[in-house]
């Protein structure tokens, strides 16, 4: 079956500077794939032309095989690939109902009814609270965005890019900053994650990578230096030079 | 903890779509001033003018946040489209309201693809370009438009052919107030709508309200068309009741004014421009009163210290007193288990 993202000879440059150089990269259905790199190896540009926030310079990138290389980034999402930022990039001012609730009702294509009151179709509100108790979002449905714990805010960053039935999702360092306190739960809950979402999860945090992922790749200055499984990767050599150094064996 | 079901949910959810009392309070107020204050119809049906054209206004700077120093445009644009209507013989109001409406829709529409590009500056720039531009196109088509000495001889028929406009204002101002009302209740409803809901995503973060599919640039287009068409309304409005049109419709002070009208009563919850139209006429009114010639540096002090003073706070500190109060009043018991509720701004 044919992977459902895909990138062929992907290539970025900013100048002189090759970003993104010849990355061949898939994405099996179903898989729990992590794309790990030192700081500077382009993972980033790499999640930016996936999305569409970037045009690449030259390449295909492929959604369940139809190619969306030059899609707009709210058509991508449509399509099924959403993303979730390193950095929280909420609505301060809107509640996480209204949060969710919005993505849940533009998926639904509400977003051009102009005309009907906002949670007053059952389908909606049903598939907002199942949102809402699987990122532990019930208790503080109705508080300000901005007035949120950090780990919360982390979880509805999520929950957002959950609400728009992703077949892809892009987790970018999901579990940055999040306080020890807060941290299971966070975690727990990106585990939980229904195995008909395809996740490739970004991300700094070895223990996380080790225990969330199935498969490893590994992005060193723009190119894809290697890929294989948690076992592969973890115990390759060469990896261990570029990158893991000493950490693996912690 | 209390968890909530879908009911709660909902309840919580179609909140913005419910009339409050205070709402529907405010409005019976505006109502009777119609009737009680009838010496008083002149400067009311100014105020419901301006309110209309603030609450046009606040649909993209309070809600799609953009920042706008060319409104004038739209309003300079339906004032001359209602006047020109009248004059040439199409003296009913009705008509010239909505030909006034469309054809400043039109003009947004066409004006929106070049304001909504680059930073907030950009727009505010282009937009007074757009607005100052139009001022001159009609200073030179003096022949269509009456040039400086204003557009003589607009004749407006009985409103649904039965109220004459009178010299005290009261066809007048049950007329604006009306349109207001009606535009007002169309403005609500929207802006509690999934498409509403959307806007304040765009002025909060962009980048994210792409990332959750929303296509921000079709978004803002149409909520500029539509701010356009009800600020051309409002100048209408003012073309039809005062049977006359000048070039200051056009003119930079205008779109200055309703910005200081929305600054004084809040931007991003649709009475603000109401009220705010409120307090700026009856303080120009009471304070030119007092200082013919300097009321402008009174105004202009109000605005730095609203300004500096932070009235989102002062506005949700009066909020939590104010329901902290009525709780103690009815024992009702609060509809979620929260402490703090989101603003609308």
């Amino acid at each position: 079956m044919a992977p459902v993202l895909e990138t062929r000879g992907l290539v970025k440059r900013f100048g002189g500077l090759t970003a993104t150089n010849d990355v061949s990269f898939r994405l099996e259905r179903g898989g729990r794939h992590a794309l790990i790199g030192p700081n500077g190896a382009g993972k980033t540009t790499f999640i930016n032309l996936l999305t569409g926030v970037l045009t690449p310079t030259s390449g295909q990138i492929l959604l369940e095989g139809k190619d969306v290389t030059h899609s707009r980034a709210e058509l991508r999402v449509r399509r099924g690939l959403a993303r979730t930022f390193q950095i929280n990039q909420l609505f301060p001012a809107m509640t996480p109902l209204e949060t969710i609730g919005l993505a849940v009702s533009e998926r639904m294509g509400g977003g051009r009814d102009w005309w009907r009151v906002t949670g007053s179709k059952r389908e909606i509100v049903d598939e907002i609270v199942d949102i809402a108790r699987r990122f532990h979002l019930m208790d503080i449905l109705d508080e300000r965005t901005s007035n949120l714990a950090y780990g919360k805010q982390r979880l509805l960053e999520i929950a957002v890019a959950f609400a728009s039935r992703p077949k892809v999702l892009l987790l970018d360092e999901p579990a940055a900053g999040v306080p020890e306190a807060e941290r299971h739960e966070l975690l727990a809950t990106v585990a939980a994650l229904p195995r008909d979402v395809s996740v490739l999860l970004i991300e700094h945090d070895m223990d996380l990578v080790f225990s969330f992922a199935d498969r490893i790749s590994v992005l060193v200055n723009g190119a894809l230096f290697t890929e294989g499984t948690v076992e592969e990767v973890s115990n390759d050599p060469k990896v261990k030079a570029v990158y893991l150094g000493e950490s693996v064996y912690e | 903890m209390k968890s909530h079901t879908e009911d709660d949910v909902r309840r919580v959810l179609t909140r913005r779509g419910r009339w409050g009392f205070s709402e529907i309070a405010f409005w019976l107020v505006a109502v009777a001033t119609l009737v009680f204050m009838p010496d008083r119809h002149l400067i009311l049906n100014e105020i419901a003018i301006i309110a209309l054209f603030a609450l046009s206004l606040d649909l993209i700077l309070g809600y799609a946040g953009i920042v706008s120093l060319g409104h004038a445009a739209f309003f300079g644009l339906g004032a001359y489209v209602a006047g020109i209507l009248a004059q040439q013989g199409i003296g009913n109001p009705l008509i010239g309201l909505a030909a006034a409406a469309l054809a400043a829709a039109i003009l947004g529409l066409a004006t929106s693809f070049l304001v909504l590009r680059g930073s907030d500056l950009t727009k505010l720039m282009v937009a007074l370009g757009v607005a100052l531009i139009l001022g001159e196109v009609a200073n030179r088509m003096a022949w269509l438009t009456g040039g400086a000495d204003g557009l003589q001889g607009v004749n407006v028929s009985p409103l649904l052919g039965l109220f004459e406009f009178d010299m005290f204002g009261t066809t007048a101002y049950a007329y604006s107030l009306t349109v207001l009302f009606v535009l007002f209740v169309l403005a609500r409803r929207v802006m509690a709508s999934p498409y509403g809901l959307s806007l304040r995503s765009i002025r909060d973060n962009p980048l994210r309200a792409r990332a959750i599919g929303i296509p921000v640039n079709r978004r803002l287009v149409v909520i500029y068309t539509l701010a356009a068409a009800y600020a051309g309304s409002a100048g209408a409005l003012l073309a039809q009741t005062i049977q006359f049109v000048s070039l200051d419709v056009l003119a930079f002070h205008r779109s200055a004014d309703v910005m200081l009208v929305l600054v004084i009563g809040g931007a991003g919850y649709l009475y603000g421009g109401i009220i705010g139209a409120v307090v700026f006429k009856i303080l120009q009114d009471y304070l030119s009163d007092l200082t013919p010639q300097y009321w402008l540096f009174w105004i202009g002090l109000i605005l730095v210290l609203l300004v500096l003073m932070d009235r989102e706070r002062m506005v949700s500190k009066a909020r939590t007193l104010w329901k902290r109060t009525a709780n103690r009043l009815t024992h009702r018991a609060e509809p979620l288990a929260t402490t703090r509720t989101a603003r609308e701004i």
